[in-house]
């Protein structure tokens, strides 16, 4: 089958065709400076004409200039932040208890009651970053409750990465630029409109509500020449060595005093890491005692209570915490979940306080030379 | 669904006080619900209002009615937890990990290392092992503690040492009195005062992991190959199911593919600093 339109004009009928499906919406929108992912009414709150700067602890949006007939929507890279809070949420309530006069207890277990969600705008790191969150949370002995109702409960609409950061490093991780599965439609942004095709049963219904044009030879010609385009972009790339190895044996490497006279420890790498899973857990105790929600939120291993115990920080240094960081997002998870837990989109390395590169302590640690 | 993090409501029904800072908590599942466990595997125990602890299990599995917990008061949860008496209510999630590898035990000699204060999970597989004698060949305990003081359940070594096939020795690195009538010393110094039989002994210890690497290093001395040490690791844990990352030691989960490790799976990554 050729490839189907869907035209700029009729974008709001995709969203409305989702809203009708039962899904609140979202999609990225330009929040405080930054493009992040926020409910969505309209195409017109769409980052229309705004390309993204990316380097190691720099972001900035440019607003381009073009003519309204050529302007583009989704010429940036990635979201600060990902995916990740729709799916693991930053906090969430695990269960509740009470305390009865008679000191008797009962726990009550968290039912969670919100509508589907549908992100208009994934990118395939999001997408093979949710495939490791899925793995993690998903498909080992114990399943996170949680995780798995928002999981099921959201709807996928990728599009496809045509402007790469200078920190995005896909290609060399194996995860993008072009999406290959896991969405519910996927769309290609060209002048005049998007190609538009669907990934599962419940993305194929929604195109059936969808006004669409056959796709014209030029349009056609006009995909292939933009995927190619993508593809041969030359973005930075991990070493080519083995690094889930070298890592194993860097317990002592110098880098990691090095490095860290410049981490500042804040966690802002662990942040926005799209597949980054440590959380706390503590209870919140109502005034009068009489009940408590015992609660999750995001922790990371750049916090010194990661590793407390009793009375002891068992990674007492910074160095500790970002080896620890490091050396299980590409060795440890290997032996976890059979692959590098990184998949290359460069947002620890944007969002990093003071610049550091991932790239540049893979080599460093590796102790890969340059060029 | 079932939910992983949702403790069950258990109720305390006896409380035993072992010294002024460690206590024994006996405790049954609401409706007496049965509970199946190996010895070396942990609960998290939680204190209403306060919080969970990663607590090893030291009663026999084949009590299941009563879940006995020996519990050393050092945080928070621990602090509350020695107030409860004798009908009030916690929570229990569990059992989790990997327990002392108790087929692989059948019919060896047992050698056991621990280090520090009353260290549980080895209590649980001593007790374990001698209400099974015939099942397992001799066994030996070494017990450190730094100073001479501290020893617990001095009566219960004594006793221990006086049965057949038992070996107890005790060794304090810090003695300040002359009536000590054991080892002065590292307890690892003692390990080499034995012989082996290498291919049918099993070591299980527990406890300060430098006292550990040392043992470690004793027992591969005499020949133990490192399949056959078995150490429980201690790392923070919150969720106890593999999902929160606090346990991780190298690329292990400790509250899923431990507590108990065999050697041979973390001597790429014991006795690293800061890990």
């Amino acid at each position: 089958m050729s490839a189907q339109i869907l035209k700029k004009s009729d974008f709001d009928q995709l969203i409305k065709a989702l809203q009708n499906a039962g899904y609140d919406v979202y999609g990225p929108q330009v929040k405080d400076g930054a493009i992040v992912f926020d409910l969505l009414e309209s195409a017109s709150q769409l980052p229309q004409n705004y390309s993204d700067e990316q380097q190691p602890g720099h972001y900035h949006l440019i607003k381009t200039q073009n003519h309204q007939q050529n302007s583009r929507w989704f010429s940036w890279a990635n979201t600060a932040q990902g995916i990740k809070p729709f799916v693991f949420s930053p906090t969430e309530t695990l269960w509740s208890v009470k305390k009865m006069r008679s000191g008797e207890i009962s726990f009550d277990d968290t039912q969670i009651s919100e509508k589907p969600k549908a992100i208009i705008g994934v990118r395939n790191c999001d997408l093979a970053a949710l495939d490791l969150q899925d793995q993690h949370f998903l498909k080992q002995t114990h399943v996170d409750p949680y995780y798995k109702t928002r999981r099921q409960n959201l709807l996928l609409v990728a599009v496809n990465c045509t402007h790469p950061a200078q920190t995005c490093f896909c290609q060399s991780t194996g995860d993008g630029p072009i999406v290959q599965s896991r969405f519910d439609l996927v769309l290609d942004e060209l002048d005049a409109g998007f190609v538009i095709k669907a990934g599962s049963n419940m993305g194929e219904k929604l195109l059936n509500t969808l006004p669409l044009t056959m796709a014209s030879h030029f349009q056609q010609t006009q995909l292939r020449k933009q995927h190619d385009e993508v593809k041969n972009i030359k973005m930075p790339s991990l070493p080519a060595i083995n690094i889930k190895h070298a890592l194993k044996k860097s317990f002592d490497n110098h880098y990691w005093e090095t490095v860290a006279q410049h981490c500042l420890a804040c966690g802002n790498c662990t942040s926005v890491c799209p597949t980054c899973f440590c959380y706390s857990e503590q209870d919140k105790t109502e005034l009068d005692g009489s009940s408590s929600t015992h609660i999750r939120q995001w922790d990371s291993c750049f916090n010194s209570s990661h590793s407390y115990i009793h009375g002891i920080v068992v990674r007492s240094e910074t160095k500790f915490r970002y080896r620890q960081w490091l050396t299980h997002k590409f060795s440890g998870w290997f032996d976890q979940y059979g692959r590098s837990g990184c998949v290359g989109c460069g947002r620890c390395t944007t969002w990093c306080p003071v610049g550091i590169d991932v790239i540049n302590s893979i080599k460093n640690v590796c102790e890969v030379s340059d060029e | 669904m079932n939910n992983p993090h949702l403790p069950m409501l258990a109720s305390v029904v006896d409380r035993i006080q072992e010294t002024p800072s460690i206590f024994t908590l006996k405790l049954r599942l609401k409706n007496n619900k049965a509970f199946q466990f190996e010895p070396g595997q942990f609960n998290m125990l939680y204190l209403y209002g306060v919080g969970e602890v990663p607590i090893s299990i030291v009663s026999d599995p084949e009590q299941n009615d009563v879940i006995s917990h020996t519990i050393r008061t050092v945080g928070r949860v621990t602090n509350g937890l020695s107030q409860l008496n004798t009908g009030d209510q916690l929570g229990l999630r569990g059992p989790f990990g990997r327990g002392w590898p108790i087929v692989e035990s059948h019919k060896k000699d047992i050698v056991i290392v621990t280090g520090g204060l009353g260290c549980a999970p080895v209590v649980s597989v001593i007790h374990y092992i001698l209400n099974r004698q015939p099942d397992f060949g001799r066994l030996i305990i070494f017990q450190g503690v730094k100073h001479s003081d501290d020893l617990i359940w001095n009566k219960q070594y004594q006793q221990w040492s006086s049965l057949p096939n038992v070996e107890v020795r005790i060794a304090a690195s810090q003695s300040t009195s002359k009536s000590w009538p054991w080892y002065s010393g590292h307890v690892t110094n003692m390990i080499k005062d034995f012989s082996y039989d290498e291919s049918n002994t099993i070591a299980m210890m527990c406890g300060p992991e430098p006292m550990m690497f040392a043992a470690v290093e004793s027992l591969k001395k005499e020949n133990i190959r490192e399949e056959s040490i078995w150490l429980s690791m201690e790392r923070n844990m919150q969720c106890a199911i593999g999902h929160c990352g606090h346990c991780q030691f190298g690329s292990h989960f400790i509250c899923k593919q431990g507590a108990v490790f065999p050697y041979s799976e973390v001597s790429d990554f014991f006795g690293k600093r800061g890990l």
